[in-house]
């Protein structure tokens, strides 16, 4: 295939597209999924059969819209009308909707519609998830109809591959994983790097609990990831990618892999993309279910069969990577982001977000907040924004307490600093950090000292045992969190638990011990008089922990205390 | 090969390009402790205790695992440095069961010389002590996981130098063993050659000659240093 | 040495254990990755897939045929969560434990589990009717907390809905997911030699 080709296949895609009176999108991702979507589905197609529609009426099954609480969702496209949102959708719902839009006159129903107006959708700007909801997953056709392999085409044409690692850099975008390398500057290293044989690849990794915005960008929008990876493989002069898509998602890796066959077929991947002399192979690797393998290196050597362990930098992959050869790697979400630079420029992109971060990023919104679900915003936003516009606040009644932003490498955010712009370099200043994008709003049943054990929990389990800093260090926090939640801590332990914490920051040998007392640090820093409480008072503020042990050396008083009132109690009866 | 100048605790020295910084803090007569470093097979940069500051980067480097850069300046004995030595050996001590009175190493252990050499005379953190079994299937070898520290010598001399690759590691984090073959007894480990590389290199008690009383097991691995110049740097001519 | 390994190692045992039909599926993707060595890991999946875990014959055949050493094959399929040594339950139930579910507290669906069934996570019931087990993250933040029974995603449980489902799916046969590897074995079978 070649340029005008792909232009006229989405020329036919739109004109077949415009053709339906009434496009009825349902959202087949795995919360709506998990929602019961399947049987809305089944019953729109029934609906259209029934009634003889096949021409009039498209039932289509997109990747997530948003507000993934809110599931199954519905959005109704009609020719004459703006485009409705319906929530909460059953199947006996879905045949009411169909009829009433798909009726002569169409009108929308009044019941279970989400405004499109509403806070939620109008603080967002959607650049990644731009075709998110809009485009069926499964068919390129869709994905090309909305300007999909423009990028591509016009990279592999107009441009050199200086001129694309330029563009990136202009644009100011930075990794998405969490660390915020300048991704044109990465870009530009493995583009220089000697060696015959060059590799990319897209970590898809996302091993931090609370955050799925890489496997919703796979599921919903396949295609726009192969695009920035080709993209990627043309500027630095890769012939080969991988895609490693974590264990856990099974849908994201069987549309990618249909993605990719699909692009191979068309001649948009494989030999000789679109009629020019690159060629670009994409393969899928399966991760097992080890969160350490988000670590660039420790992915590689997952990547290639090993045991998911990282390794000392230098050499970095960009000089020495999968096999010894220069390789790049950037999240699933730094790819998504390329094609719109390549179609908007990079001046475009870079007039959004703020001085230091630009662009948006996307967020999984959890927690206890009204609307959950994925959304992306603008970098620069601030927490009170997302939270309590988008979000819609604290349900129950309840107050905020605190937001925990990049999963067990990030920190808790408390209320005061509600206000904090959200780019990088700010959530770094309070101690926490980007991450990958997951946003879990607690209330203030939650305690603090309880959330930093369970995410200490997550880093041991999830250790890979290579070093001893992070090996022994998070069994030893483990345990120091565990004794200051039942009661037996002592001030001493307190002393003890932040030498420790400061000196795996500096020791570990990769990001995740290095970042494994984060979670701890921030909630010491912003609700210290918690863990005050814990040691001193015996007792949890929030009534969560069970408090029912005692410090070793004041066993001998306990015991007589109890003994004591046993015997006071007995002399009362 | 090129030679680099650079500086080390403020003193100028000259290294080749190709050297790590280990060896040439080492060729100065700077005592810097090591436990998975290994002369003779390659390196993990995993027990932590050679790092060194390198002014310029944020981070602490493994000297084991970093090359010499010229211009370099690195301190290897800061007060920072000595403490988290110091802190990592506790961890180690803490992790499994370091019983040195009725350790068949007593005297002859490496971990027991590091800890004495940094002054280690108490652990902080909880005894973790877990129940681990011992292996004394092999008619001449004994590995007890209790006293292992997975400094993963054993693993890389029997890959890199005898060729068997018998031992590996199992499972992740702190419930990491070294295992044999596919977890299975020793003994019954066709691959195994019975070489006996792999106790020699141990640091501490956790491979041992049966047989051998407490502090009765003296370790020597000078073999390395002699089967590496034959084999790799070809003085064997005959 | 390969002559002292075969000597060892008597082959019958290789060509006793090749004729369950579901080595073909391994064989499948051995030969889809050329048995390239760094194929490992995809072939542990297909592997698990087959059989519901993976045995020590399993990765004996696994490591001949990429000739890889047993102790890394071994290293390897314990490094990953995804792999599993231990046959599992008939039915399985996962709980989420990502940081929503635990905020919304998860926790307390484990242990009502735990206190009902008298298992673990990780642990299997003594008449192998259910295993439990808890997931780092689900992806579902958005249903927290969120629990896996047979595949099947269920969100916004409390511990009695919990035990309710699970009474359901117990009483109820369904195929364990070694038979169920196998009845899809067959079909394509056909077009093996």
């Amino acid at each position: 295939m070649n340029r005008p080709e792909l232009q006229a296949m989405g020329e036919r895609e739109r004109e077949r597209q415009q053709s339906y009176r009434c496009r009825l999108l349902c959202c087949a991702s795995t919360p709506c999924l998990s929602s019961g979507a399947t049987a809305v589905i089944e019953a729109l197609k029934q609906f259209v059969k029934e009634q003889e529609l096949d021409a009039d009426v498209l039932v289509t099954a997109t990747g997530c819209m948003g507000p993934c609480s809110r599931g199954p969702l519905v959005t109704v496209q009609t020719r004459d009308l703006e485009d409705v949102v319906y929530e909460h959708v059953t199947p006996e719902l879905a045949r009411d909707i169909a009829l009433a839009h798909a009726a002569p006159e169409p009108r929308a129903l009044e019941r279970n519609l989400l405004a499109a107006d509403s806070p939620f959708f109008a603080k967002q700007k959607k650049v990644v998830l731009s075709n998110s909801g809009l485009i069926d997953p499964e068919r390129l056709e869709c994905y090309v109809a909305r300007g999909g392999y423009g990028a591509l085409a016009n990279a592999l044409r107009e441009m050199t591959p200086v001129e694309v690692c330029e563009a990136i850099t202009r644009s100011g975008l930075r990794g998405r994983g969490g660390a915020g390398y300048p991704t044109g500057l990465k870009w530009d290293l493995v583009r220089k790097a000697p060696g015959t044989r060059k590799f990319v690849i897209a970590n898809g990794d996302e091993g931090d609990p609370g955050a799925y915005m890489d496997r919703t960008l796979m599921e919903s929008d396949p295609h726009r990831v192969l695009e920035g990876m080709a993209i990627a493989g043309y500027a630095v002069g890769a012939e080969q990618g991988y895609i490693y898509v974590r264990g856990e998602y099974p849908i994201a890796a069987k549309r990618l892999e249909n993605a990719i066959r699909m692009a191979e077929r068309r001649g948009l991947l494989g030999g000789r993309v679109l009629d020019s002399s690159f060629s670009f192979r994409i393969d899928i690797r399966i991760g097992a279910g080890a969160f350490v393998c988000g670590e660039e290196t420790a992915l590689m050597a997952s990547v290639m069969g090993r045991r998911g362990q990282p390794s000392p930098r230098p050499p970095y992959p960009a000089q020495s990577g999968l096999w010894g050869m220069p390789t790049l790697i950037n999240n699933v979400e730094t790819f998504g982001n390329i094609a719109p630079i390549i179609d908007n420029g990079a001046e475009w992109y870079a007039a959004i977000g703020t001085d230091k971060s630009k662009g948006t990023k996307i967020f999984a919104l959890a927690g206890t907040v009204a609307t959950t679900g994925l959304i992306e915003v603008p970098m620069g936003i601030s927490l009170r924004e997302i939270i309590f516009d988008i979000g819609g606040g604290i349900p129950n009644g309840r107050a905020f307490k605190a937001a925990q932003t990049g999963g067990p490498s990030g920190g808790c955010i408390p209320a005061e600093h509600l206000d904090t712009p959200v780019d990088y370099d700010s959530l770094r200043r309070l101690g926490s950090i980007m991450g990958s994008g997951g946003l879990v709003v607690m209330d203030d049943t939650s305690c603090m000292p309880d959330v930093a054990k369970f995410f200490m929990e997550f880093c041991m389990d999830e250790s890979c045992g290579k070093c001893v800093p992070c090996r022994v260090g998070t069994v030893q926090l483990h345990r120091l969190l565990e004794h200051i939640t039942n009661g037996s801590a002592t001030p001493r332990d307190m002393e003890t638990l932040e030498e420790l914490c400061v000196m795996m920051q500096e020791t570990s040998l990769c990001g995740l011990g290095q970042s494994a007392p984060n979670p701890l640090l921030s909630t010491l820093r912003y609700f210290r008089e918690e863990y005050q409480a814990h040691i001193l008072e015996r007792t949890c503020p929030a009534g969560k922990c069970t408090m029912d042990h005692v410090p070793p050396l004041e066993q001998g008083a306990e015991l007589q205390r109890r003994s004591r009132s046993t015997t006071s109690d007995s002399e009362v009866s | 090969m090129s030679v680099v100048t650079l500086h080390i605790n403020d003193e100028l020295v000259s290294a080749r390009s190709d050297q790590k910084l280990l060896e040439v803090i080492r060729e100065q007569g700077i005592d810097i402790p090591t436990l998975c470093h290994l002369e003779g097979v390659s390196d993990l940069g995993g027990c932590r205790l050679c790092l060194v500051e390198v002014q310029g980067s944020s981070k602490l480097l493994a000297a084991c695992v970093t090359p010499v850069q010229e211009g370099m300046s690195v301190y290897t004995h800061s007060e920072r440095l000595v403490r988290y030595r110091r802190m990592i050996l506790e961890l180690l001590l803490s992790e499994r069961t370091h019983t040195c009175a009725v350790c068949v190493t007593n005297g002859h252990c490496e971990l027991q010389y590091e800890a004495a050499e940094l002054g280690v005379d108490h652990v902080r953190y909880e005894y973790l002590a877990p129940q681990l079994h011992l292996d004394a299937s092999h008619a001449r070898f004994t590995l007890d996981h209790n006293r292992c520290i997975l400094c993963q010598r054993c693993v890389r001399v029997c890959d890199e130098v005898e060729g068997a690759h018998t031992l590996d590691i199992m499972g992740r984090g702190a419930n990491g063993r070294v295992i044999t073959g596919l977890n299975r007894p020793w003994g019954e480990c066709v691959s195994c050659t019975s070489c006996g590389k792999c106790v020699q290199v141990c640091p501490t008690g956790a491979l041992f000659f049966k047989g051998s009383s407490v502090g009765e097991m003296e370790k020597r691995h000078a073999f390395l240093s002699w089967i590496l110049n034959g084999r790799e740097r070809k003085e064997w001519q005959w | 040495m390969s002559i002292a390994n075969k000597q060892k190692n008597p082959p019958a045992k290789v060509e006793e254990v090749r004729t369950d039909p579901r080595y073909k599926l391994v064989d499948r993707t051995l030969k889809r990755f050329h048995y390239q060595q760094d194929a490992l890991i995809e072939v542990l999946h297909t592997a698990q897939e087959a059989f519901g875990f993976l045995d020590d014959d399993l990765m004996i055949y696994i490591a001949r045929a990429l000739k890889l050493p047993q102790s890394w094959v071994y290293g390897v399929a314990t490094f990953y969560h995804f792999f599993s040594l231990e046959p599992q339950g008939e039915h399985t139930c996962v709980v989420c434990m990502g940081t929503a579910c635990y905020v919304k507290r998860a926790a307390e669906i484990i242990a009502t589990v735990q206190d009902e069934f008298g298992i673990a996570p990780g642990e299997t019931t003594a008449d192998g009717k259910l295993s439990l087990a808890t997931a780092r993250c689900l992806g579902s933040c958005g249903l927290a907390p969120v629990m896996v029974i047979d595949n099947q995603v269920l969100g916004k449980e409390t511990p009695d809905t919990a035990i309710t489902q699970l009474r359901e799916v117990i009483a109820t046969p369904a195929a364990t997911a070694a038979t169920s590897a196998a009845t899809t074995v067959e079909p394509q079978e056909g077009p093996q030699p």
